[in-house]
Order: structure tokens, then C-alpha cells, then sequence
């Protein structure tokens, strides 16, 4: 309880604090914006088909935006040491960052959400999933997003362009701008180590319909790489965090 | 005494750097416990092994009878820290600020509001509360550092440097504070490089050089081997040579100190009728003239200086 309660407040500083930062907002928000419609335009799909790939990679951009950013600016900054001092583990630390970067993601993602569902008109066949789905999945990206902040640095950017180096790639063989089964065959191979692959296809399967692994398949591997980054997460962090004090 | 910090055999390497080496201490409630030191002495990362900042490599801490290693949360909600070089969040509000501290560590809503607004009040900070810690100047961040580090009410207070490169109101103001939390029964670790500061503010000093603590004691006693080293400090109206203070009968060595000189002496009274009969003979007068005891300073730059002196000197 008490560790939940510290958990919301170290949330709540990072929503006052990172989510208008200028990075967060390029490449959480805007970069990814630009990024698919200058995909859609160049293509003469029905819109409803681009509507997974839309909302994957959304989520995907946004939750991953704010939990690369927060902990090498806190070094910069020089607030990270009171926080290590304060009665508060790295685990529940780094919890109250995934916890604004989920929140920022959800919120965010909304408004593909919305588009989708207003403007193209698509209908949501399986609700539930689609929602456990978004949920899952902004969970399991903000969580991804803390482990391109394992490298000890005080230069945000250096973080930020290591993120989009994972991002970007990942982006191209994860059924965002074509599904699964449209792909070359070394593009489906590759999609299996992508989280983002389960998302766009859950996504996918729960909206307009179409799957290439079985929804219960992809919910479980989502569900299995959210804890196995999780775990790697505090791991990495926990050994690399007072190494930051030097900088 | 009850022990309230107690360090054994702390040690912490870098690489092949051996930043503190085997220190042992111990700091009992109501005691301001000085770390004195120059740079790199491994000040900074002493305070981190005792607040839990940094994992010693090897020895170990206990703070209000928790281990530092095995139950760092159980100690860390009474102690409040003040660490060298940190900020408040730029970004926010000073009130702000206080709140998310009072929040980290479980303080309630009204108390949090109503000590909020008495300390920031005491440290002059209240007509700014609202505005961003951006705006504010190095002193005001660093009295709001300690703001925040006593909203919780802690039993004790871990400050690396408070006062460094502050002005001297606010260096007062912090030290005012320091004496009344110690006169509360708190206990305070105060890491200084500061001579005079430790000197007057501190119950025992500790000196470390070199990540081994050379000298621990009063700061009386850790004067006292220096009895013998008093000086005359005499500032002239007029021009007097520094030579011919130089070969005055008793005077060891003299010291220019800004406008004034410092004569070293066994024998301060003989030493003072001289310079005045000196600054006679240069038809000038004498403008303050002081005798002094022995300082700190002295014992500090002896234990400092040379790496290799060891504990028992201090004492001889
Ligand atoms: N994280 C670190 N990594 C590597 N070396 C370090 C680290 N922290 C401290 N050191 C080294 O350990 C030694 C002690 O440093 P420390 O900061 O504790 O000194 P200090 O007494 O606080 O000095 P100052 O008065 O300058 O603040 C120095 O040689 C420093 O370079
Ligand atoms: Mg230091």
C-alpha cells in the first residue's frame, strides 16, 4: 500500500514534469503521425485496413516515448539523487515512470481510437480484447521504453536516438503497414521477436478481423514479454543506477 | 550515547580507486557530527554509503539500528538528506516541490500544507512559493533543498556542503537551522571542507584525507596539540616592511592575511608591545591588533597535508 501510494506520487511528478518535454512530444507524437500518413498517402488502401496499424503503432510510439527520457534527465538535472535517498525502491522508481508513460500512452492513443471508430467508421467486433489489448500493450511499451534508459548517460538525445534505432526497424516487420501474411518470408520471421507483432495483431483481429496467430497465442506472448522486460528492466537498472551519481 | 549513524570498516572502491578506506564511526542524538575534509577526500561518497545512495563494497552501516544494505527503506523515512549538488525540480513550483516531498515520504495532506508554508516562511521563501524553481537563485534552491529535507520531521539530517558557495545571510540561516535541529534531540552528519564552519558549529569533527579518517575528536581537542602555535594579527594604518616583522625577538613566521599580518608566536604578549614600538619607529599606528589561539586550520592542513601521517598524530 505504502509503496503503491509513493509509486502514484513519483507518477504523478513525471506527468507535471516530462510529458511537455520537447523530445517526448517529437518523437512520441508527432514523428509517429507524420511517419503514417506518409505511409497512407502514398497507398490506395481502404482506410479500414490501415486502422491497426494506426492504433499499434500509436501505442507503440507514444507509451515508449516518456520512460527513455525521464531517468537521464533526472541525472542532468540532478534530481536523482533525493529520490534514491527517499524511502522508495529502484522497482517501485521505475514503476511510477512506466505508470505515467502507460497513462500517456493510453491517453494519447485515444485519438487514433476515436478517428478509427468516428471518421472511418470502423466497428470494434471483439471490445473486450481490443481493450485488454491496448491496455496490455501500452503497459508492455512503457516498459520497453525504460530499458533504452539502462545505459548510464546524463544526454537524453543519446537515449532518444537509441530508442528510435529500435523503434523504427521494429515497426517496418510488426504488421503495421501490411499484415502479417502479406509479408516477405525473412519479414515474418523477424515479426515473431517484435512485441509490437501481437499488438497490431490483436488489434487487428478485434477490430476489423483477420489474424495470423491465434488471439489467445499473440494475448500470451504479449503477456510473457511484458514480464520478461519487466524483470529484465529492474535487473539492468538496479545494477547501473548509482553509477549515474557520477556523471 | 545512543548510536544513531554508526559506520564499520567503510569502504568503497572505483575501479582501482579506493574512495573511502575502512572508516568507522559513530554519531550519538542531539550531535552534530562534522566531516571535514579537502576534495576527493571521499566526502561525498561517505554521505552516499550512509544514506543509501551507494553500496559500500565492503563494511557496513547501520542507521537508527537498521542495516543500510539489508533494510535501507526502514531508515530512510527518518533521515532527510541534503545531497552536494542537487536540485529541486526546475520545472516546478517551490510549493510544488515541497509537496512531492512531503508526499515520498507519507506525510499527510494538512501537515504537509501548514509545514510547508512555516518553513517556507522561515527561509524566506514564501513570497516565491508559487513560482518555478527556475526563477529562483542558488541560495534560495538550496534553502528550499532543506525544506524539503525537513517536511517529514526526520530524527536526522545527512548535508554534504550546504552552505558552499552560498552568501553569508543564507550560510547563517542554514546553520541557525542545523543548531536548532540538534537542540531538538536531532542528530546531524554535516560534510564540510569549511574549517571555521566545523569549527564552530560542530560537537565532534571528523577529519578525513585520502578516504581514511586521520582525526576524530572535539574541536577543541583536535586543536590542542597546537597550543603552542598562537598568533598576533596586526593591521597598520601606514606601511610597515614584512621583514622587519619577520626578525622581531619570538616571532616564528608571518602570514599576510588581506590587509592584515599574522605573526606566529609563542609569546603573543612580547610579540604585540614590538609592533606597536615598530609601527612607532615608521611614524605610523596600529590599527586593530588581536591575539589568537591555536585554529583548526592549523590541525587540519597538518593532518592534510602529508598522506601518510596517521591517526595517533593528531593526539601527541
Ligand atoms: N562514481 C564515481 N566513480 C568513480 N570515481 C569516483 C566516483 N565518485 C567519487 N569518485 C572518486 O572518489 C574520490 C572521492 O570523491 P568524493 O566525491 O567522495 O570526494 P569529496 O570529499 O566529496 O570531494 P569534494 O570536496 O570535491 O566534494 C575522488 O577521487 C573521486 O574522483
Ligand atoms: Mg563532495
Amino acid at each position: 500500500m505504502k509503496s503503491f501510494s509513493r509509486l502514484w506520487v513519483v507518477a504523478k511528478k513525471n506527468i507535471r514534469v516530462y510529458y511537455l518535454k520537447g523530445p517526448v512530444l517529437i518523437f512520441g507524437v508527432f514523428f509517429p503521425a507524420f511517419l503514417f500518413f506518409a505511409f497512407a498517402i502514398g497507398r490506395h488502401l481502404p482506410a479500414r485496413d490501415l486502422v491497426p496499424g494506426l492504433i499499434g503503432m500509436a501505442i507503440f510510439f507514444t507509451a515508449s516515448a516518456i520512460t527513455p527520457a525521464i531517468i537521464p534527465f533526472e541525472t542532468r538535472t540532478r534530481t536523482l539523487e533525493r529520490l534514491l535517498v527517499a524511502p522508495l525502491t529502484i522497482s517501485s522508481m521505475l514503476a511510477g515512470d512506466i505508470l505515467a508513460a502507460f497513462m500517456f500512452g493510453l491517453f494519447v492513443s485515444i485519438i487514433p481510437i476515436l478517428i478509427s471508430v468516428l471518421v472511418i467508421g470502423v466497428s470494434i467486433a471483439h471490445p473486450l480484447i481490443f481493450v485488454i489489448t491496448i491496455i496490455l500493450a501500452a503497459g508492455c511499451f512503457a516498459i520497453l521504453g525504460t530499458l533504452f534508459a539502462v545505459p548510464v548517460t546524463d544526454i537524453p538525445a543519446d537515449v532518444m536516438m537509441l530508442s528510435n534505432l529500435v523503434r523504427l526497424p521494429l515497426i517496418f516487420f510488426s504488421g503495421v503497414f501490411m499484415p502479417i501474411e502479406q509479408m516477405p518470408q525473412w519479414g515474418q520471421w523477424l515479426s515473431v521477436i517484435s512485441p509490437l507483432t501481437y499488438c497490431t495483431e490483436l488489434i487487428r483481429y478485434s477490430s476489423i478481423g483477420g489474424n495470423h496467430f491465434a488471439p489467445a497465442t499473440s494475448l500470451t506472448i504479449l503477456i510473457g514479454f511484458t514480464l520478461a522486460l519487466w524483470i529484465l528492466s529492474i535487473r539492468l537498472h538496479q545494477r547501473n543506477m548509482s553509477r549515474r551519481l557520477a556523471l | 550515547m545512543a548510536e544513531v549513524i554508526r559506520a564499520e570498516n567503510l569502504t568503497r572502491h572505483f575501479g582501482d580507486v579506493v574512495a573511502v578506506d575502512g572508516i568507522s564511526f559513530a554519531a550519538g542524538a542531539g550531535e552534530i557530527f562534522g566531516f571535514l575534509g579537502p576534495n576527493g577526500a571521499g566526502k561525498t561518497t561517505t554521505q552516499r554509503m550512509l544514506t543509501g545512495a551507494l553500496r559500500p563494497t565492503s563494511g557496513s552501516v547501520w542507521v537508527l539500528d537498521h542495516d543500510m544494505v539489508q533494510d535501507p527503506l526502514g531508515a530512510k523515512e527518518h533521515f532527510g538528506v541534503v545531497p552536494e549538488m542537487a536540485n529541486p525540480y526546475m520545472e516546478m513550483s517551490g510549493w510544488d516541490n515541497m509537496m512531492f516531498a512531503g508526499e515520498l515520504y507519507g506525510v499527510s495532506r494538512g501537515d504537509r500544507s501548514s509545514r510547508s508554508e512555516q518553513l517556507l516562511r522561515q527561509f524566506g521563501l514564501w513570497e516565491r512559493h508559487d513560482s518555478r524553481v527556475k526563477g529562483y537563485s542558488k541560495g534560495m534552491k538550496q534553502r528550499l533543498m532543506l525544506a524539503m529535507a525537513l517536511l517529514h520531521q526526520p530524527d536526522i539530517l545527512f548535508l554534504d556542503e550546504p552552505t558552499s558557495g552560498l552568501d553569508v545571510a543564507s550560510s547563517r540561516q542554514i546553520r541557525a537551522t542545523v543548531r536548532q535541529f540538534a537542540a531538538d534531540g536531532g542528530t546531524v552528519f554535516y560534510t564540510t571542507h569549511n574549517i571555521e564552519e566545523a569549527n564552530q558549529l560542530c560537537n565532534r569533527v571528523a577529519i578525513i584525507n585520502q578516504g581514511e579518517i586521520v582525526a576524530l575528536d572535539t574541536p577543541e581537542a583536535l586543536k590542542a596539540p597546537f597550543a603552542e602555535s598562537q598568533s598576533v594579527v596586526v593591521a597598520f594604518i601606514g606601511q610597515v616592511p614584512v621583514a622587519q616583522l619577520e626578525v622581531l625577538p619570538g616571532v616564528q613566521r608571518v602570514q599576510k592575511e588581506g590587509d592584515k599580518f599574522r605573526l606566529y608566536t609563542p609569546q603573543p604578549g612580547l610579540v604585540a608591545e614590538q609592533v606597536s614600538e615598530l609601527a612607532r619607529q615608521h611614524n605610523t599606528h596600529v590599527l586593530t591588533i588581536n591575539t589568537l589561539g591555536p585554529s583548526l586550520e592549523d590541525t587540519f592542513l597538518k593532518l592534510t597535508q602529508r598522506p601518510t601521517i596517521q591517526q595517533g598524530e593528531a593526539s601527541q
